[in-house]
């Protein structure tokens, strides 16, 4: 196995593009080493990002954040900037795993192992998150919810990394949230996620966007459910089609975690709760 | 020594050179080729948190770091926390409150609340359960671990008001 420090995004694309054997981009490492002692991956060549200048900050921008693709979880959650703008998304990346692996998670590794239960996933594509790419002709940004494509499938080509994952500004009337289900307290996979963002004017629903982690093969965004906020103060029956519009979106699998009919049922739920957190977060009075 | 990749680094304070394969973890390469047997191999795959260490500040389990990223790095053991021949608080509290019995997750164990009381000096219970809910213990369970980091906590800040 070789393995490289690039010192710039272009020079991984480059490194990952002309590799004939198989390669990998190690960034926080929490899931690339796991494979490699499971022997699910036999690199030849490892390309780590870390030493790239800047790739491990958070920048502030007038657009509004830039997190590289090294930051994390723990920088993350330290970051009173993004807390503020972006709560929802700090407590997602936050439920990931133990300290240990929030030393060195990052959010571009949770969306590139394109995990369906990927607890980031969700949050980053309500908060309307783009994943900034660099590959070694060209750069492009794509949303985040057209980057997963499957279980463990992503759109990046060959030679494609994520640089960075830009989050819009985000202002006093916007309020986002992400809560999911697992049946400890700690340490598990979701059974059902959801995050959901949304704006008010004048105490009203202006714009919502809502999507689900571990029910279906990706994370979806649920339209009719960021319909059934838009225009009420979060009455009760705007919960309630809320909740049915989010378990009608589900397509989940049966495993030891929780059963069809229960990831069906408790993503309306727990959609109805996020959106109360979030309700609140953008000045709203329930 | 196929791939071997010399790598300079600190290790408690010393720099520390040596040769390992990439594909080698830091866990294996602290414990065979530094010899610091203190860094426990629980699972391997990031669930138990016995090796855990610090890496430039930040705690994290070795062996999800591979040897080759500790270059130019700072790293602390277990081994690092006891000065000049003194057990660290937490190390002597955990013997005080028997919040141990095997020992392979007592190390990880100790750098984890080492970790968690260098930020937050005086952690409740749950805090203390969160911060620590890397690490798995099978043979005390978790209230004497939980209350000799309490006490621990509480001494040390006893010691750093001394200090003002």
């Amino acid at each position: 196995m070789r393995y490289a420090t690039p010192a710039s995004a272009k020079e991984a694309a480059g490194l990952l593009s002309k590799e004939k054997g198989a390669a990998f981009l190690l960034a926080g490492g929490t899931d690339l080493l796991v494979k490699l002692k499971m022997g699910m991956v036999e690199p030849d060549l490892v390309v780590d990002i870390k030493r790239i200048p800047k790739i491990d900050q958070i920048q502030t921008t007038a657009k509004g954040f830039t997190i590289g693709a090294a930051v994390s979880g723990a920088a993350i959650g330290e970051h009173k900037g993004l807390k503020a703008a972006w709560p929802g998304v700090v407590e997602a990346a936050n439920l990931i795993g133990s300290d240990q692996i929030q030393g060195r998670a990052t959010l571009a590794g949770n969306l590139c192992n394109a995990s369906p239960a990927a607890d980031s996933v969700p949050a980053l594509i309500a908060a309307g998150a783009k994943a900034v790419i660099v590959g070694p002709l060209k750069k492009r940004t794509v949303p985040v919810e057209k980057v997963v494509q499957g279980p463990g499938k992503t759109c990046l080509a060959k030679g494609e990394v994520i640089e960075a994952i830009a989050l819009p500004k985000s202002d006093a009337r916007t309020g986002d949230a992400y809560m999911r289900f697992i049946p400890r307290t700690e340490m598990d996979i979701a059974v059902v996620g959801v995050a959901i963002s949304l704006k008010l004017e004048r105490g009203v629903v202006k714009s919502a966007k809502v999507a689900l982690g571990a029910v279906a093969p990706t994370a979806v965004v649920v339209p009719a459910a960021a319909r059934a906020l838009v225009g009420s103060k979060l009455d009760d029956k705007a919960l309630e089609k809320l909740a049915i519009a989010c378990s009608a979106a589900c397509n989940p699998i049966d495993d030891k975690r929780g059963t069809v009919e229960y990831r069906t049922r408790v993503a309306g739920v727990l959609a109805k709760r996020a959106a109360k957190v979030a309700f609140q977060r953008a000045g709203g009075a329930l | 020594m196929s791939n071997a990749t010399l790598v300079s680094t600190t290790v408690n304070g010393d720099p520390v050179q040596f040769a390992c394969p990439t594909d080698e973890s830091l866990m294996t390469a602290l414990r065979n080729r530094v010899g610091l047997t203190g860094v426990k191999e629980g699972c391997g795959t990031g669930d138990c948190g016995a090796c855990s260490i610090t890496l430039d500040g930040n705690l994290v389990c070795s062996c999800l770091v591979l040897g080759v990223e500790a270059e130019g790095r700072d790293v602390t053991t277990v081994e690092g926390l006891s000065q000049d021949g003194e057990l660290h608080i937490l190390q002597q509290k955990f013997i005080d409150h028997a919040a141990l019995q095997c020992g392979i997750c007592t190390p990880g164990f100790l750098i984890a609340a080492k970790a968690l009381l260098d930020r937050n000096a005086n952690p409740d219970e749950t805090e203390i359960r969160y911060a620590l809910a890397g690490n798995l213990c099978r043979c005390t369970g978790y209230d004497k671990i939980v209350h000799a980091v309490q006490d621990a906590a509480k001494e040390m800040r006893k010691s750093s008001k001394r200090k003002k």
